[in-house]
C-alpha cells in the first residue's frame, strides 16, 4: 500500500509504459504483446492522478466508470475492491482495459493530457481485472431470487453478454444462442490471441454460466429457430438481440473472387476462430502466408488485427495500404504504434482499382491509384480523390479486405414487424433499446453499426434494465 | 453433442448417417445443408440434409470421403458423436409446379439432389430422374430415386450399370425425342454441372445447380463462399447454395475451389498414415453428453 503523493509531486511522475514484448520476437508468436503492469509500476501510475472534483474522465467513458475511484483504491493497494468498483459499470474490464480506444474515451478527457500525458487509465484498468483473475478472486455478484421469466439473447457478443450479466443478476432465466461453436462475438472470432487472450474471455464467460446463463452454440436464429417461435412456442418473455455487424463489405472492383483474396472476417475467423496459427493442431488451413507479399486494405483496428496476423503466420513484406492520411487512420494509436514497431509499411493515400491474377485464377498482383485529399466529406474527414495517370501495379500474393461491415439481414428478414433503416440496421428507441416489435429489444453494432467494445457493452445495460423494467410491468 | 443414431454405408465410401439434431430436423426445407465440426480441433464442412425424422428429432447426412474430415467422418459410428452440427443453413429449393422437371444427379450429387426430387414430386410434377456413377459399385440412392421418379435412368462411364455414357448424353437424347423439359436440376462435379447448363442453355430451359465452394461459416459472416452468378458476386451460404446454372461463372467455381488443394491432400495423407489422434479426438465426444440441439 502506498501513500497519495502530495499533489505537486504527483505531475513530475512520468506516464508509466506498459512493458511489452520486444518487437522483433513478438512479430513471429502470437502470445500478448503488452505484458501487464507489476504492482510497483501500477502504484507509481495510480499515484498520477489529481483526484479532480469534478472527473472528466469518468464523462470520457462511454458507461461512467468511476476512474477516480478506482484509480485511488489502486494507490491504497485495495486491487480486489478496484476491480469491484470497475465492475459496478463494467463487466468486462480485463477486455476494455485492452481494446477500448483509450485515447478518444476516458484518456482522452483526462485533464492531466491537456499539459502532460494522460493517466494510464486503460492499463490500470487491465492491472485491477488481471489481479482478480489471476488470483481466482472474480467475485459473483449478488443475485435477485428467481423471477420465473424467461429472456432470449440473440449473439454472445460484448453486448449479448453484458445484457445477460445483468439480466441473470436480476433474477431472469437468461439463455444466449450463438450462431458459432464458441461464445464471445469479435472477440474470438475477430480480435487476435496476441491483443486479448482467448482465455480472458472464456473466464468471464465461465462466471457467466456459474451464475446460470445458459449458453446455446450452434443455434442459427432466423434459420435454427425464428424469434416468433422463440416468443410463441418456447416461452421467451423477451428478446435482446445482438448480432452485431458482421457482414463483409467488399470494394467491388475487379479481381475480387481471385484466390488469395480474403474478407478480413473470413482471414480473421480462419487465424482466431478455426486456429490457422495453431495449424499443427488445428485443421483450417488458411493460405500460405509464409514469406509471401501481404496486405491489407484499410486502416481500423481490423486491419491492423489482419495484417499483424499475417506478419505472425510468416508473411514476407506486411502492407497497410490506405486511401487517406496519417491522422485519419481510424484504428487504436496503441496497435498503429505496435504495427509499425514490428515491421508493418503503411502505404497511406493509395487505393486499389483492381486485383490481377494468374492463368490459374491466383492473385500476384494489386493494380493501386494514388490519392490526394479534397473537401471534407459527410463524416468531417477529407474526402480522398484519385490522381490521375498514378497508377502502377504492386505485386502481392494475399490480399485481406477490412473495408468495413455491414448489417447481416438474417434475423430481420424471418422477423416479422421489426423495423429497420436503410442500411438493414434494427431502429430502437435510444433511450430503452426497444425495437418496433413488442419485447423486443436490440443493441450493440447491429443498431449503431460497427462501434466499440464498450458502446456495444453500454447498449446491453441499456437493454437490460429496459428488459426489467418490461418484465416487471408485464 | 450431437449423437449419431445410426451409421451405413451404401457405397465405397459413401456413408449415410442419422444424427440427433431435433431443432434442424423441425425446420428443414428440401435444398437446405448443416455445418458440422467433428470435434475440438476439426474443421468446419457443408453437408446437405437428404432427409430428417421430426419425430424422433434426426437428421440423414450423406458423406462421401474425399479428404481428411469426410474420411474421419466416415469412421464414426452409431453411439459416437458429433461436436458441432449448425443448420438448416441456405435457401430451400424453388418448388412450385413446373410440369415436367428433370432431376440430375453425378456422384454424390444424388445425394443433394434426392430431397428436392421428393419434394417436386410432392408438388405434383413430372420427375425425370438421371443419375450417374462411374461405375456400378459407385452408384448410391438407386431404389429410393427410382421411387420417387416417374422414370429413372441410370449412367455410367463404364457400362457396368446402366448405359454407357454422361448424364448429358442422355439429357440431350430427351431433348431430341422431343420431350416437354420444363426444367432442369443438375448436382454433381463442377464439370458436369457446367456441362448440363450447356446442353440446357440452347433451348432456354430454366436450370438450377448446387453450388459448392469452400465455406466456413455458412451465415454470411466471412465470405469466403462467393460465388459469380450473372456477373454479380453472390455468397452461396445465404443466397444459395442453388442458383441459375446459365449465369453461373463455373471457372471462378472450380479456381477458388482449387486454393487449399495441396494442405487438404498433405493433410488427408498424414491422417490416413496414422488415423489415431483425430479418432481419440472425435471418439472423446462419446463420453461426453448429449445437449441441446
Ligand atoms: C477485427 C476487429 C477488431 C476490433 N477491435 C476493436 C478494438 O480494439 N476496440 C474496440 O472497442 N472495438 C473493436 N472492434 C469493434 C468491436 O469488436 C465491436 O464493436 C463489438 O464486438 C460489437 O459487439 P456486439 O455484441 O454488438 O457484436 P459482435 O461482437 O459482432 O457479436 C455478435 C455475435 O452474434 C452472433 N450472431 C450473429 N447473427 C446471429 C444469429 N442470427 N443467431 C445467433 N447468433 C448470431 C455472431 O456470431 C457473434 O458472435 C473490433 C472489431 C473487429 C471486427
Ligand atoms: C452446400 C454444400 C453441400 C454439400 N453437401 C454434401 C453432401 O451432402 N455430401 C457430401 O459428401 N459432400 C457435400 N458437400 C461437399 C463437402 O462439403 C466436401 O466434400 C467436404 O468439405 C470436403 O472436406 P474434406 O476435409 O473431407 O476434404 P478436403 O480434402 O478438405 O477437400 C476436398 C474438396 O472439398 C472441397 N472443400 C473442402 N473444404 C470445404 C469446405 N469447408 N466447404 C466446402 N467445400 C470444401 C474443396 O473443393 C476440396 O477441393 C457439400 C458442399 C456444399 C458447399
Ligand atoms: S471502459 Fe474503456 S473508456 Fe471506460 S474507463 Fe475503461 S478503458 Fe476507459
Ligand atoms: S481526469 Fe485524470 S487526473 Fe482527473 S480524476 Fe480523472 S484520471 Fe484522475
Ligand atoms: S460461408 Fe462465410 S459467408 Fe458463406
Amino acid at each position: 500500500m502506498a501513500e497519495p503523493l502530495p499533489k505537486k509531486d504527483r505531475t513530475k511522475v512520468p506516464r508509466q509504459p506498459m512493458p511489452e514484448q520486444d518487437a522483433q520476437l513478438r512479430a513471429h508468436n502470437f502470445t500478448e504483446v503488452n505484458l501487464g503492469l507489476d504492482e510497483a509500476i501500477a502504484t507509481r501510475e495510480a499515484q498520477r492522478c489529481l483526484e479532480c472534483t469534478d472527473p472528466k474522465c469518468v464523462q470520457g467513458c462511454p458507461v461512467g466508470v468511476k476512474i477516480r475511484d478506482f484509480v485511488q483504491l489502486v494507490v491504497a493497494g485495495e486491487y480486489l475492491r478496484a476491480a469491484a468498483k470497475v465492475r459496478e459499470d463494467n463487466v468486462l474490464p480485463a477486455v476494455t482495459g485492452r481494446v477500448c480506444p483509450q485515447e478518444n474515451q476516458c484518456e482522452g478527457a483526462c485533464v492531466l493530457g491537456k499539459r502532460l500525458t494522460s493517466l494510464a487509465i486503460g492499463n490500470l484498468e487491465r492491472f485491477v481485472a488481471d489481479y482478480e483473475r489471476q488470483t481466482g478472486q472474480i467475485g459473483l455478484p449478488p443475485q435477485a431470487s428467481p423471477t420465473g421469466k424467461k429472456v432470449a439473447i440473440i449473439g454472445s457478443g460484448p453486448a449479448g453478454l453484458s445484457c445477460a450479466g445483468d439480466l441473470v443478476q436480476r433474477g431472469h432465466a437468461v439463455t444466449v444462442f450463438e450462431a458459432l461453436h464458441e461464445i464471445g462475438g469479435v472477440l474470438v472470432y475477430g480480435i487476435p490471441e496476441f491483443r486479448l487472450p482467448k482465455q480472458i474471455v472464456r473466464d468471464e464467460v465461465d462466471v457467466m454460466r456459474k451464475m446460470g446463463v445458459d449458453f446455446q452454440t450452434n443455434v442459427v436464429v432466423g434459420k435454427t429457430v425464428t424469434i416468433d417461435e422463440l416468443m410463441v412456442d418456447e416461452g421467451y418473455a423477451a428478446v435482446f438481440i445482438a448480432t452485431g455487424a458482421g457482414l463483409p463489405a467488399f470494394l467491388n472492383v475487379p479481381g475480387e473472387h481471385l484466390a488469395g483474396v480474403y474478407s478480413a472476417n473470413e482471414f480473421l475467423t480462419r487465424v482466431n476462430l478455426m486456429k490457422a496459427y495453431d495449424a499443427a493442431h488445428y485443421d483450417s488451413p488458411i493460405y500460405d502466408c509464409q514469406d509471401k507479399e501481404v496486405a491489407v486494405i484499410g486502416a481500423g483496428n481490423t486491419a491492423m488485427d489482419a495484417i499483424r496476423s499475417a506478419l505472425r503466420l510468416g508473411a514476407r513484406s506486411a502492407y497497410v495500404i490506405y486511401r487517406r492520411g496519417e491522422t485519419e487512420i481510424p484504428a487504436r494509436a496503441e496497435e498503429v504504434h505496435h504495427a509499425r514497431d514490428e515491421g508493418v509499411q503503411f502505404k497511406l493515400l493509395h487505393n486499389p482499382v483492381a486485383f490481377l491474377g494468374n492463368d490459374r485464377g491466383v492473385l500476384n498482383a494489386v493494380r493501386l491509384t494514388k490519392m490526394s485529399l479534397g473537401e471534407p466529406d459527410a463524416s468531417g474527414r477529407r474526402r480522398p480523390l484519385p490522381v490521375a495517370g498514378s497508377e502502377f501495379e504492386m505485386p502481392i500474393d494475399v490480399a485481406i479486405i477490412a473495408a468495413g461491415t455491414g448489417a447481416n439481414p438474417l434475423v430481420q428478414s424471418s422477423t416479422s414487424d421489426l423495423k429497420t433503416n436503410k442500411w438493414g440496421y434494427i431502429v430502437v428507441d435510444p433511450a430503452t433499446m426497444q425495437t418496433s416489435k413488442p419485447g423486443v429489444f436490440a443493441g450493440g453494432d447491429i443498431v449503431s453499426g460497427s462501434a466499440t467494445v464498450i458502446l456495444a457493452m453500454g447498449a446491453g445495460r441499456t437493454a437490460a434494465a429496459s428488459i426489467d423494467q418490461y418484465l416487471r410491468e408485464s | 453433442m450431437f449423437r449419431i443414431h445410426e451409421a451405413q454405408f451404401i457405397a465405397p465410401d459413401v456413408k449415410r448417417f442419422r444424427i440427433e439434431a431435433p431443432r434442424i430436423a423441425r425446420k428443414r426445407q428440401a435444398g437446405q445443408f448443416v455445418i458440422l465440426r467433428i470435434h475440438e480441433h476439426g474443421e468446419r464442412i457443408p453437408l446437405t440434409i437428404a432427409d430428417s425424422d421430426v419425430g424422433e428429432g434426426t437428421i440423414t447426412i450423406i458423406v462421401q470421403g474425399v479428404g481428411k474430415t469426410t474420411h474421419l467422418l466416415n469412421r464414426l459410428e452409431a453411439g459416437d458423436a458429433i461436436q458441432d452440427v449448425v443448420g438448416p443453413l441456405g435457401q430451400a429449393s424453388e418448388i412450385e409446379l413446373f410440369g415436367t422437371v428433370v432431376v440430375i444427379g453425378g456422384g454424390v450429387g444424388t445425394a443433394i439432389a434426392y430431397p428436392t426430387a421428393v419434394a417436386l414430386k410432392q408438388a405434383g410434377n413430372v420427375v425425370i430422374g438421371i443419375v450417374g456413377a462411374r461405375t456400378n459399385k459407385l452408384l448410391i440412392l438407386e431404389e429410393e430415386m427410382r421411387a420417387t421418379t416417374d422414370v429413372l435412368y441410370v449412367m455410367s462411364d463404364d457400362g457396368t450399370v446402366g448405359e454407357k455414357g454422361l448424364v448429358t448424353t442422355k439429357l440431350q437424347q430427351l431433348i431430341d425425342e422431343g420431350r416437354q423439359i420444363d426444367r432442369v436440376l443438375a448436382i454433381g462435379p463442377i464439370p458436369m454441372m457446367k456441362a448440363v447448363a450447356d446442353v440446357s442453355r440452347e433451348l432456354a430451359i430454366p436450370t438450377s445447380v448446387s453450388l459448392n465452394p469452400v465455406m466456413v461459416d455458412g451465415t454470411g459472416m466471412c465470405g469466403g463462399c462467393r460465388v459469380i452468378v450473372g456477373g454479380e458476386s453472390r455468397f452461396a451460404c445465404v443466397d444459395g447454395p442453388e442458383f441459375d446454372a446459365h449465369q453461373v461463372d463455373f471457372e471462378v467455381l472450380r479456381q477458388r475451389n482449387a486454393i487449399y488443394r495441396q494442405r487438404e491432400q498433405h493433410a488427408d495423407a498424414e491422417f490416413q498414415r496414422d488415423p489415431t489422434k483425430d479418432l481419440n479426438a472425435a471418439h472423446a465426444c462419446r463420453l461426453t453428453e448429449t445437449g441441446n440441439g
